[in-house]
């Protein structure tokens, strides 16, 4: 059944892009503002299975050639390490620690390695939501 | 304002027993999702109710919230996110494979 | 301050992240899994070590000092039983490789372990109300992974609701904390203890006692609340019904054993009272179980029943030796319900059928098997000397010092149904006339063995009560006095 998403498609194309740029905006202002690496992902998430569900498993297997399943195990590898890393300098476990450096274009910006550990957050939140609702999808 | 949040807290669950005593499992998950909002819901009382505050505790600051019940739900959030996922996941895979989603029919027999 | 403590939860969770990197090729995430395994279990004795020989080691993760950042707190008692965790474990592991398939070994079973050996650790260690939530939840998700794996049909209808009952008693939790929080204003264990002390155990807090004791409870297969235990523990791969009748409950018992002898012990008239009626009417309900049924892998899932049972007779004693007895059956129980699991599915992969009444001799072809279940099966009915005893003796004892008379005497005849029930295997499957077996013999020596590891730490633990039960004295001393507890954590 061939069925009319006119509207869908255009506003996808709009409204996906403008998803993914404030959800990363929420996971950069994620250490100490509302946000963070959980909400941005899920965000992320969203946007990308707007776009599979506006254009289709096979057009989007073509544009997004990644395996979410992987980003699971890396996100929660980097997230670990982070907190593993205290570990080198001797501090307890989780420690993080901030800094303030000056960037070309973007000017003073806050260095956290709360940041890094968000990033891991990020990638397993991405890739567990889209490999639990794919696999559904998947399924015929 | 913490007895308005209570009772609705209260209601959550009480809604959510009902959809879990149901026999179709599409109900029951949305019982466990309506539970764990009530309970959400409930620690964030518990840790008393104020608008306008920071979660911050810095010298000469009087009014702030308790940041302790946010970091808790926000951590609970996650957790019954990866689980209500992976329960309808379970779910779906469950009633297609016993070719029923009645809980009454998938109670499984003695001689199994 | 150390971040000694914290390594027994990092290594497994490590070790699983990695495994999933190269699941699809079996062979190298299997050795990788049994090497990883050895490893952990070498550096957890050597911390258990350090502990034992040193004193409670605290971490305070992110340098956020208790009470309020999150606390990881190795002490003997949970050091103990992580290293317990551990040897399963590594059992396990090796036992894995003959009784999965490829595909269920390929589809995250090693994964799915590390990551439960992480969480029951985790729960083990933490020093936080709202952290043992999260372990739980961590060993809970590794479980439903597990109890999956396979995908059968009837595995998928008993996970199904394996799922919601935790779910359901997990939210529970996290409502408990609510109260506990909006009471005492803090979620970390020494504190809450420290706090409860000073009001005396109000009511409120006898209330969210009892609530706690409910979810507690509920993991634990307490009665009421063990209806769903037996049957989501027999349809998973045995070597997945090993590690959860070995570990999981077993969190459950601790969580009580910590919370009722370190923060709700003010009120024992209610609280520990009622343990004991529970305690009776367990082991009597369990032990009727398992002589109800002739599935053989429903007997040995209805025996954890009556074994819990007698751990909350120690609680509710809440003497010396009680608790030594409670915390020297927790060591014995966890070892010899891993053991006999391992074996009984030995026996349903060569016999082909885990009805009892179709089984007959098979001894005659597998002497080392039968043997081994018949010396499982004198160490979990407790006869002497090996370790069921010297747990059950030192209940008796604290249950006659109190008066317990009753108690002790369901006690001691349940102990008979259980060795009744397990003589009711050995007796129809393993005795008898020797009879053809369908399909020929089996090699099952990887089947064997791994058990037959485990069985030596169990008869160890009996025979060498010697060793062993001075640290157990230690630790039951330790729990009497919750003040060692919260010094230790709190350094005031």
């Amino acid at each position: 059944m061939k069925t009319n998403d006119l509207i869908l498609r255009t506003t996808t194309a709009l409204i996906a892009f403008i998803l993914l740029a404030f959800s990363i905006y929420l996971f950069l202002a994620g250490h100490n503002a509302p946000g963070g690496g959980f909400i941005g992902g899920l965000m992320t998430a969203a946007a990308i299975i707007l776009m599979y569900m506006t254009y289709g498993l096979d057009t989007m297997n073509k544009v997004i050639p990644l395996n979410f399943k992987l980003l699971v195990p890396i996100g929660l590898l980097i997230a670990t390490l982070t907190g593993v890393g205290s570990f080198v300098f001797d501090q307890p476990f989780l420690s993080q620690t901030y800094t303030y450096v000056h960037l070309p274009i973007l000017g003073d910006a806050e260095l956290a390695t709360a940041m890094l550990f968000d990033l891991g957050v990020y990638l397993t939140v991405i890739g567990i939501t889209l490999t639990i609702i794919l696999s559904i999808a998947d399924d015929n | 304002m913490e007895i308005i949040m209570s009772v609705l807290a209260g209601i959550l669950f009480a809604t959510g027993v009902y959809n879990l005593l149901q026999k179709q499992l599409l109900r029951i998950v949305i019982g466990t999702a309506l539970i764990s909002h009530g309970a959400h819901l409930f620690i964030l009382t518990m840790g008393k109710l104020k608008t306008g505050a920071p979660p911050i505790l810095v010298k000469g600051v009087e009014q702030y919230t308790d940041p302790l019940p946010q970091a808790l739900i926000l951590t609970s959030i996650v957790i019954s996110f990866g689980v209500t996922s992976l329960l309808l996941v379970l779910a779906y895979r469950a009633a297609t494979l016993n070719k029923t989603d009645n809980m009454e029919e998938l109670r499984g027999s003695e001689d199994e | 301050m150390s971040n000694l403590a914290i390594i027994p939860i990092i290594i497994p969770l490590l070790c699983g992240i990695i495994a999933i990197f190269f699941h699809k090729y079996v062979k190298a995430v299997r050795l990788f899994s049994q090497v990883m395994s050895i490893i952990n279990l070498g550096v957890v004795l050597w911390i258990g070590w350090l502990v034992l020989q040193n004193g409670t080691i605290t971490l305070a993760t992110g340098g956020w000092e208790a009470p309020y950042g999150i606390i990881i707190v190795a002490d003997p008692l949970a050091m103990l039983l992580v290293i317990t965790s551990n040897i399963i474990g590594t059992a396990c592991v090796f036992y894995a490789q003959s009784s999965l398939s490829k595909k269920q070994e390929q589809f995250y079973f090693y994964t799915f372990y590390f990551l439960l050996i992480s969480g029951v650790s985790g729960a083990f260690l933490t020093g936080d109300l709202f952290n043992l939530f999260v372990f739980y939840e961590v060993l809970l998700m590794a479980s439903y992974g597990l109890i999956v794996l396979g995908g059968e049909r009837i595995q998928l209808r008993e996970s199904l609701k394996y799922v919601l009952l935790n779910l359901f008693s997990s939210m529970l939790f996290v409502t408990t904390i609510a109260y506990l929080y909006s009471v005492v204003g803090t979620i970390n264990m020494a504190q809450i203890a420290d706090r409860v002390q000073q009001v005396d155990q109000t009511g409120i807090l006898t209330t969210i006692g009892m609530l706690l004791f409910f979810v507690f409870a509920t993991k634990g297969a307490i009665f009421p609340l063990y209806y769903w235990l037996p049957k989501s523990y027999i349809v998973p791969n045995p070597v997945v019904s090993a590690l959860f009748g070995a570990l999981l409950t077993k969190v459950g018992i601790y969580s009580i054993i910590r919370t009722f002898s370190l923060i709700f012990v003010h009120e024992t008239n209610i609280t520990h009272d009622l343990f004991l009626w529970l305690a009776g009417f367990t082991m009597v309900f369990g032990a009727i179980g398992a002589l109800s049924t002739n599935n053989v892998k429903l007997i040995i899932a209805y025996n954890i029943i009556p074994a819990v049972g007698f751990m909350l007779m120690g609680i509710g004693l809440l003497s010396q030796d009680g608790l030594a007895g409670s915390v020297y059956y927790l060591l014995h129980d966890m070892i010899i319900k891993a053991v006999l699991f391992l074996l009984i599915g030995a026996l349903v992969y060569v016999a082909g059928t885990s009805d009892l009444t179709k089984m007959k001799g098979i001894i005659h072809h597998y002497p080392f098997l039968g043997w081994l279940f018949f010396l499982a099966a004198l160490v979990l009915a407790g006869i002497p000397p090996f370790s069921g005893f010297i747990g059950k003796i030192l209940l008796i004892q604290g249950g006659v010092e109190q008066g317990q008379i009753m108690l002790v005497v369901v006690g001691l005849g349940s102990s008979l149904l259980i060795l009744l029930s397990m003589m009711r295997i050995f007796m129809r499957c393993f005795w008898g006339e020797k009879e053809e077996l369908n399909g020929g013999l089996k090699p099952i020596r990887s089947f064997t063995w791994p058990a037959a590891f485990l069985l030596i730490f169990s008869v160890l633990l009996g025979v060498g009560a010697e060793w062993v039960y001075p640290y157990v004295e230690i630790i039951a001393n330790d729990l009497l006095d919750p003040s060692i507890y919260i010094d230790s954590v709190l350094k005031e």
